[in-house]
This record gives structure tokens, sequence and C-alpha cells, in this order.
């Protein structure tokens, strides 16, 4: 594994290798030293074209976890603002000795365009490009999810999968990258997706996904699933009118406190709610369902730093490429004069 | 990856299944001398075939001694992350590291491995135990040392002395880690390769 830019096309045994490896690397942050030297005098550079906390925080308590030197770049503030390009931003890394880097980007692409390019000789982790993906997070859902569905059936969760699991992805899906990735990954895992959002917010082309649609949040909690996935209303990204109001998507596509009601009074007492965060509470998610015990915000968060940890691990250890540094040419000794 | 010889690789057994048991019940008695009882024992297996080892060592040392309990003995310590071969090696995936509930700290921890060559995966195994806590004392049991050592460690308890050449490959197979589905299960050493 040379670059980390898609779930679309992670296999199910790289998928399980990743989350197998996270969850030795969660070990490491229950231990009194949450620190180990396998990323030794490696350089991880979190190239950061858009806003985001926990994602580039996550990346870089990652990276320093294994002993990695990380560089945080944001575009903000940066020869970017003066108009350098992607490609001259990309060879000034390079130039430094980066070893892995962790991109965000407005353009969907971007991530792509850097691993196929010689432009930088580096891995690549896609940290999220435009509405296209965002695989570290999927893949923290996915151990999440995977955890939570190994201890209901009481087993190690090391070398599973998500078969059977029924998992709920709610709301703004056209502008979510998180919804793109988890609907490849959970459907390489084995789990079943129902994409849960209004008309206006379904991407064209989303009948071609390997998951099913509804329009009706109430019906498909009524038909049962174990993980309900609630998407950030994506104000940012709103250029035309998606819902009327907030209110009435609140009402009819937000996690409330009558649908929090409504999983117990269904019994469904296993059924978590997961958020990528950061929320908008009342909107999307209510303050009451972000705070239950079934919520797996905060377990999220933490699991971030893990399966990080693995994908910059599985990265940047072996020798799948050259090493950064070439063998130093053969010493030839100066010709000794002659002494007369 | 294409074999360069045509020619089989020669291979021969130099322990059997029973040489392998005399030697672990040896080690196991060496052990409990060393240490004067199983006193704050700990034996911690490197993956794999050091964690197997450990648990075959942890029986005989429990039927050597009723005061002993096997399995709240044995632990397992993953180095992987602590080689410094790292960025020359393919990609290891790590193991898990289960420790004793009675953790480490002022512990007689015994590192079991099945071969003792260059040393370099003691070194890791080493700074791997300096992040998890603090020994009274650590010593080393192997099943085979095959000498040449690129660092100045030695092993306390060794199975068996085995002069190689380095062009040589000691092999060992453990029915709990490599048995091939629907196979027998093999205990065995043999090299392979050399002259």
């Amino acid at each position: 594994m040379k670059h980390l830019l898609s779930t679309q096309d992670l296999s199910l045994s790289n998928a399980i290798r990743i989350l197998d490896t996270a969850e030795e690397m969660s070990a490491v942050g229950e231990r009194e030293v949450k620190k180990l030297p396998a990323l030794r005098g490696r350089t991880v550079v979190n190239l950061f074209f858009e806003d985001s906390t926990r994602t580039r925080i996550s990346f870089e308590a990652a990276a320093k976890r294994l002993s990695a030197d990380v560089i945080n770049f944001a575009a903000k503030g940066s020869s970017v603002s003066k108009g350098e390009s992607l490609k001259d931003t990309a060879q000034t890394l390079s130039a430094m000795g980066a070893d892995a880097v962790v991109i965000r980007h407005w353009a969907s692409g971007a991530p792509h365009r850097l691993a196929a390019t010689d432009w930088i000789d580096a891995g690549v982790i896609n940290a999220g490009d435009g509405t296209h993906e965002h695989p570290t997070q999927a893949l923290l859902d996915a151990f999440t999810m995977r955890r939570h569905w190994a201890r209901l059936a009481g087993t190690p969760s090391e070398g599973t999968d998500l078969k059977g699991l029924r998992v709920a992805i709610v709301g703004d899906v056209l502008h979510s990258r998180v919804a793109r990735s988890n609907v490849w990954l959970l459907r390489t895992l084995g789990a079943e997706v129902t994409l849960v959002a209004p008309p206006t917010l379904l991407p064209v082309g989303v009948e071609q996904w390997p998951c099913s649609v509804s329009y009706d949040l109430d019906q498909t909690l009524a038909n049962g699933v174990d993980a309900v996935m609630m998407l950030r209303v994506q104000g940012e990204r709103m250029n035309a009118s998606f819902f009327p109001s907030t209110r009435e998507y609140s009402r009819r596509w937000g996690f409330d406190d009558n649908r929090l009601r409504a999983l117990d009074d269904l019994g469904m007492t296993d059924t978590i709610i997961m958020h990528p965060g950061p929320m908008n509470r009342g909107l999307e998610i209510s303050a009451a369902a972000a705070d239950s015990p079934r919520s797996t915000v905060l377990a999220q968060v933490r699991n971030g730093v893990s399966v990080r940890m693995a994908a910059l691990y599985l990265l940047l250890s072996g020798d799948s490429r050259e090493p950064a540094a070439t063998r130093a040419p053969a010493y030839t000794a100066p010709p000794i004069k002659e002494s007369i | 990856m294409t074999s360069v010889t045509s020619a089989p690789v020669p291979a021969r057994v130099v322990l059997s299944q029973a040489d392998i048991d005399r030697a672990l019940t040896r080690i196991a008695h060496e052990i409990l001398e060393a240490n004067k009882g199983s006193r704050d024992l700990v034996l911690l297996g490197i993956p794999r075939r050091g964690y197997p080892l450990a648990l075959r060592l942890a029986d005989k040392i429990a039927a050597a001694d009723a005061t002993v309990d096997a399995a709240a003995i044995v632990g397992q310590l993953d180095v992987t992350m602590f080689r410094d071969d790292l960025s020359h090696q393919g990609t290891r995936p790590p193991y898990p590291t289960k420790l004793p509930r009675t953790g480490i700290d002022n512990k007689v921890v015994v590192l079991i491995d099945d071969v003792l060559y260059s040393g370099r995966t003691i070194r890791a195994a080493l700074d791997a135990l300096v992040d998890l806590g603090r020994p009274r004392i650590v010593r080393l049991a192997v099943l085979i040392d095959r000498g040449h050592r690129e660092l100045p460690i030695r092993a306390d308890h060794v199975g068996k002395n085995l002069p190689t050449s380095s062009a040589e490959k000691v092999r060992v197979r453990l029915e709990e880690t490599d048995t091939p589905e629907g196979g027998t299960p093999v205990n065995e050493v043999v090299i392979e390769g050399g002259a």
C-alpha cells in the first residue's frame, strides 16, 4: 500500500488489515507510555487547504504517537493565498523531504492528482477531497461499528467484517464525502447500507450505488437498524434551496428526541447513533441523542487516532519504494601523492 | 518469486518433537532454578513462535510447581513497532501485546523466542518492555541459538546451540503456528540450504 486515496479501491483484505492494525494501535493509547518508535525520523506533512479541527489534530496525534515529525500546513496564511499552485506547493514539500502527505482539499480528486503525478515522491493520504471521499473517516466509522458488532456477538473483533450489520446513513448525502467513503467501505465489509435523505440532497446516479435509498427516516428505523449515522448539514456548501426550512429538515430527517424514544419503543436497545462531527445540535441531531449512551461520537474521535496510526504505519513502513536517502556514492580515496 | 536453484533445497531435521519437548522441560527447570522458585515469574513470548513456546514452558513450570497457575504468568510481547529494520523490510503487521494481569513491574520477566540470531529482535523487545513497565530482572530463553550475533546480547537459557552458516535457514515449525489447514501437526526444527 503506497497511498490511501479512496475506499472504493480498497480490497476486503486490505480494509481488514488496516482495522486489525488499528486494533493494536488502540492498545497503545491505554498504556503509560503512549508512544511507539516505529516512524522515527519520518516526516508527515498535514496539507490542509480546507478548515478542519478533528481530522488535522487526529492525524497530528497519530503521527506523533508513532514518533514521526509533523509539519502542519494550512492554506490560510500561506503562499497559497498568493496564488501558489498545488504543484508548486507539493514540490516545495517534496524538496523538504516529506515522507507522507496528508491532504485535505476543496477540489475532488486533488489527492489523486498528487499521487498520480511525479510532483512528490511520498505516500499520499486523502483526508477529504471536495465532495468525493474521506477514507480515514469511513475506516474509523467501520472500526467503531466493528467493535460494537463484535461486542454484541461476544467475539474479539480482530479479523472480522461487518456481515449482516444494517446501517442507515441519514442527511446531506449530496455534499458528503463521508457518506460516499462509507458506502463503498461498508459494502466491501458486507454491511447493508440504506441512505436516508430528502430527494434534493441525494446525488444524481445514487441508484447505481451499492445501497438502498429511502426518503423516510421513521420507516427506516421501524424496519430495524443497528447503526444510524447522522451527517452534518453542510451549510457552507448549501448554495441552493435544498429544503424549505431547518425546522422542517430537523422534523423529517433529524435525529430528535422522539426518534430516540422510538428506538427504545421498538426494542432496539443495541442500536448506536454515530456522527462524524462537527455536529449541528438541534438540526440533524438533538442534544439528547448526541449525549445519550447510544452515541458513539467521542468513541469515533478516539478511534480516529488509532485508525490513522494504522494508515500511517502501513503506508510508511516497508520497502515498497526506494528509501528516501539513496546510498552514498562509494568512497574513493584521493590519490596519494608519492613522497619523494 | 522464481527459485534460482533447480536442485531441491536440502533440509535436515535437527530437533524432533521429542527433542523440543525435552529441551523445553529442561529450560522450565532451569528457569525455576535460576529464580529460586516461581516467585514473581512472568513469561513473555515474542510473536509468532515465542508465544506458543511460552505457553508450553508455563505448563511445564506449573507441572513442576503446584503453586503456579500457568495461564496467569504468560503473556505476549509484540516488538514489531520497535524494530530497527521497519523501513527496509516488507510491512509487518503488528501482533497484540498481552500482559498477565499482574503486570511486569518488579517481576522477573523471561523473554521467550524460537531462534536467537542477530539479537535485533531481543533489542527491540527490551525497548518494548521499557515502555510497558519496569521489571526487576529480564532474562532470555530461546529454543535455538544459531550464533551470528550483531549485538551484545546472550541467552540465559538455550534449548540447543546450533552452529550454522549464515547462508542456512533455521526453521522452527510448531503445531500451534505452522499446521497447514487440514494438514498434520508438526513440531520440529530443520536447517535448510547452505552447503
